[in-house]
């Protein structure tokens, strides 16, 4: 372990007066930070302004609250003092065996468990953001925010743009294969916190890798705001799997954007869990534009409360003999709310597609709510595609099953949404992955009590 | 694969003639206060129509067009150079012999006459705005089945009318269905008694002869407890050099226990704008069903709905559209669910060839604290060619615990081996191709009455024939 000062090496913070996220953009995070990206953050600033906010009628928000889209009460926040720092690392317990891990709060660098000797010769890159700009920064500017965001949220990404300060940058050269996970923590910490984790992968031709996310609060009882962008660029033949995790507060207004760009025989893996959060938003794009390349879209969601959770995805075909595959599970209790917009367009020129599209709502409460989109577009030809969207709730046989053998009600119920849930998770390749996961759910099943 | 673009107007050509327009009331080009004033002076509105008229007028001129989501196309109908109304200014005739000879010629080059004799239990035949020929046959009228015009129905029946005339769909529903409340003409009112079941279809014809016109009719059905009934309705028009305007509002209800049956097989030309806003409501126990054919228009936008109100009420949409070259069918369903118990079931198929495009668009809601309400939704496409497109874009919303919504859809083409089997069994390609596409809706075309399912296969063939090169 090493601490943040060590590892950006004299790069002194600025640290910004924090101020409230609509009164404008704050300084310079770092007083090295090259020129370029104070300019592009204050365009983005512009951008942010001139750009409407959601309203309820425009497709991309339809059956989404956008009331719960208001920043005012946010700002960005002192780093953590170093007790809380340590209090905030203990908590950062993940997958166990990681290949490298970095930690975040309130947006500030906290620490990171370094790459192995062997990975770093192989010219792995796996460091914070604010040091990527200047150690690494024509890769880095060539990548960064370079997929436009399309689904609904262009205000939120130049929101995003000009107050972004810290996140992960990894990059994998060509032919090198990571075969331990690497991870990153991002905590909202202080009340009211804006947060804007910053994710950019670039995984050159051939190589393999796998990033895990986990996105938290250290108080369930403090507000924040959360509005990350994530990038992955997915090089010929390499292969990228990214877990997401989002378990943040009960009081937690959340955006994610993520962009996953596949070259030619490319495979990517997405994987969201949501599990906290009082409005979350999840923006999931796959662009597929090599031949060969294929995409999988996979979440699962856990809601109870007035929790409401709302995912746009876009499986973009834009090459011939692509493949994507989306299945989305959502277990809605309470009054939990879930809208799902999903579209497949196959571009023309691009044959032989092979697009599915699936989303599953189990509603376990009388005011528990599922909104399925699932949309086609289709403009070329010799295109397998189909998609399915069913709600519905827990089997009664198979309840009664459980129950006749004496398990109580609670557990067989939990039993049967985890087996519910599970489809989607079996589908990653790695067991521990998978039961780490399944973890995290039932610790979601324990907090609501049911 | 099949690769080459098509023409296809074959079938059209059947309903691609005009007679010279001997119009004596003409409400003139454009739309204002006066047009509406105009129409409700020609045909004797009473006052709650005409204030009901400018109303809706006011609604329609203050919606936007709803390109935010439908076709940017719709920006190409200019109001101001559309006729809302022209008639003959004479009522409609119990026999053929009273049409006037040039109309009663156009309905008879379109099989009407025939058709009646053959297997229907009343005709109604509108040209351009009014309807000129009506008649039920006699057994059926002894019923006490009504069947007229709407602009009959409203003076003759208000009791009726009146209680259920734009409460299915409100003016505001839709900008359309505001327009259509403002300059409404013909359609048909039909009403039939407790216990009453017609046997055969009652059928309405729409002819639209004349240039830069808009066609407005207004149909209100209403089945009493127990009644049943089907109805169909034609449509064709001469292949104009302008866009013409066809937008009707449909409302039907069906009282407790009730059925209707609402066929429609839409043969516009290629250059009719086809915006046409349909409901049903079923109370308990009722069943409304829509079956929905689409072949013609330059842009349909067509989304036959049920509001099911009363327990064990039943909804269906069965759905078949072939997109020709420049052509958009954007069809699909509503279901709404307001009562314990309600089934829906909606089956979608379509056929894009050419530059032709298909879209479905569904709604299926469920609200809250309802019980064992299921949706079924099936949409299947069929690409025929490499530059042919297809579009779903579904919105279901379910609350609470006990109901059950699924929904499917698939693309597909042909496949290049079924084609290939039949090439050597010495069917033609374009043979091979048009068994394929009458396979692939041939579960559908069934659920028409006999007469119009064979004719929808032979459309289908003959709008197959040169898709294939």
């Amino acid at each position: 372990m090493s601490n943040p000062s060590a590892v950006l090496e004299g790069m002194s913070e600025v640290a910004p007066e924090p101020s409230g996220i609509l009164g404008g953009r704050p300084g310079r995070a770092h007083d090295k930070l090259p020129a370029w990206f104070g300019d592009q953050q204050q365009v983005a600033w512009t951008q942010f302004q001139s750009l409407p906010m959601p309203a309820r009628t425009d497709q991309a928000w339809r059956f989404s609250t956008v009331a719960a889209l208001d920043l005012a009460p946010y700002a960005t926040a002192h780093p953590p003092s170093s007790s809380e720092a340590r209090e905030v690392l203990e908590r950062s317990t993940g997958l166990g065996k990681t290949a490298g891990r970095l930690v975040f709060a309130d947006d500030h660098f906290l620490e990171r468990d370094v790459l192995s000797e062997k990975l770093r010769a192989a010219g792995v890159i796996f460091q914070p953001l604010e040091r990527a700009l200047i150690e690494h920064e024509d890769l880095f500017r060539r990548h960064f925010m370079s997929q436009p965001a399309t689904l609904g949220s262009a205000k939120f990404a130049a929101l995003h743009e000009a107050f972004v300060r810290s996140g992960s940058f990894l990059y994998l050269p060509r032919g090198v294969e990571v075969e331990l996970p690497l991870e990153t923590f991002h905590w909202l910490h202080t009340e009211n916190a804006a947060i804007f984790p910053h994710t950019l992968v670039v995984a050159d031709e051939l190589s393999k890798v796998t990033l895990v996310e986990h996105f938290r609060s250290t108080d369930r009882q403090r507000a924040g705001f959360a509005c990350g962008v994530n990038d992955l660029i997915v090089g010929p033949g390499a292969k990228v799997t990214y877990i997401c995790t989002q378990d943040w507060s009960d009081r937690t207004l959340s955006i994610q954007i993520n962009a996953t760009a596949m070259a030619r025989n490319a495979t990517a893996l997405n994987l969201h869990l949501a599990l906290g959060g009082k409005y979350s938003r999840l923006e999931s794009l796959s662009r597929l534009t090599g031949e060969g390349a294929h995409s999988d879209m996979l979440a699962v969601s856990v809601g109870d409360e007035a929790q409401e959770f709302d995912a746009r995805t876009l499986q973009d075909h834009a090459a011939p003999h692509t493949n994507s595959d989306l299945l989305f599970k959502n277990a809605l209790n309470g009054r939990a709310r879930n809208t799902f917009g999903g579209l497949i367009r196959v571009e023309p020129h691009a044959h032989f597609t092979d697009a599915y599209q699936k989303v599953r709502n189990l509603l376990l409460s009388d005011d528990a709510e599922a909104n399925s989109m699932p949309g086609l577009e289709i403009l070329a030809d010799n295109v397998k595609c189909s998609h399915g969207a069913t709600s519905g709730q827990l089997d009664e046989d198979e309840m009664f099953y459980l129950l006749a053998r004496g398990i109580p009600a609670p557990v067989a119920r939990q039993l049967l949404v985890g087996g519910f849930l599970n489809e989607v998770l079996e589908r990653l390749p790695d067991p521990v992955l998978v039961a780490q996961l399944e973890e995290l759910i039932v610790g979601r099943f324990e907090r609501s009590g049911r | 694969m099949v690769k080459q673009n098509t023409t296809l107007d074959i079938e059209r050509n059947l309903g691609n003639f005009a007679y010279p327009e001997t119009h004596t009331h003409d409400a003139g080009v454009g739309l204002s206060e006066k047009t509406v004033h105009y129409i409700s002076d020609v045909k004797q509105d009473p006052d709650w129509v005409r204030e009901f008229r400018l109303n809706a007028l006011r609604t329609f001129l203050s919606k936007p067009m709803p390109t935010h989501w439908a076709s940017k196309d719709l920006e190409a109908i200019v109001f101001d150079k559309i006729r809302y109304y022209l008639s003959g200014g004479t009522q409609p005739k119990r026999s053929w012999e009273d049409v006037p000879d040039d109309v009663k010629r156009t309905f008879e080059r379109l099989g009407i006459p025939e058709q009646e004799r053959k297997f229907l239990a009343g005709v109604e035949a509108q040209f351009d705005s009014e309807a000129v020929y009506s008649n039920i046959k006699k057994a059926v009228g002894e019923q006490g089945v009504i069947f007229v015009g709407s602009a009959d129905g409203l003076k003759e029946h208000p009791e009726i009318f009146r209680k259920w005339f734009g409460k299915v769909i409100p003016t505001g529903d839709n900008k359309f269905s505001a327009l259509n409340s403002a300059v409404f003409s013909g359609g048909s009112f039909i009403y039939v008694p407790p216990g009453v079941k017609v046997k055969h279809p009652l059928q309405a014809y729409f002819r639209i002869n004349a240039e830069n016109f808009g066609q407005f009719e207004r149909t209100l059905i209403i089945a009493d407890e127990g009644a049943e009934l089907t109805y169909m309705e034609g449509c064709t028009a001469p292949k104009f050099n302008t866009a013409t305007l066809h937008s009707a509002v449909v409302e039907l209800v069906a009282l407790k226990g009730a059925k209707i049956q609402y066929i429609t097989v839409q043969n516009w030309s290629n250059n009719v704008f086809n915006l046409v806003t349909k409901r049903g409501l079923a109370h308990e126990q009722a069943e409304v069903k829509w079956i929905d054919c689409n072949i013609g228009s330059r842009l349909t936008m067509k989304y036959p709905g049920v509001v099911m109100k009363g327990r064990k009420a039943r909804g269906e949409v069965i759905s078949i559209a072939l997109a020709g070259d420049g052509q958009h069918q954007d069809t699909g369903a509503k279901m709404v669910h307001a009562a314990d118990e309600t089934t829906s079931n909606i089956i979608s198929k379509s056929i894009s060839i050419g530059t032709g495009r298909a879209t479905y668009r569904g709604l299926v809601h469920v609200p809250k604290h309802l019980k064992n309400c299921k949706n079924n939704t099936e949409c299947d496409a069929l690409l025929i060619n490499a530059n042919s497109r297809t579009d779903t874009y579904p919105a279901i919303t379910v609350r609470g615990t006990g109901n059950a919504v699924q929904h499917e859809a698939s693309v597909s083409q042909v496949s290049a081996e079924q084609i290939f089997y039949m090439q050597q069994r010495g069917l033609t390609e374009a043979q091979a191709m048009s068994l394929s596409v009458n396979g692939f809706v041939n579960d559908l075309v069934r659920q028409f009455p006999m007469e119009y399912s064979v004719e929808l296969k032979r459309l289908i063939e003959l709008e197959m024939e040169g898709s294939v090169g």
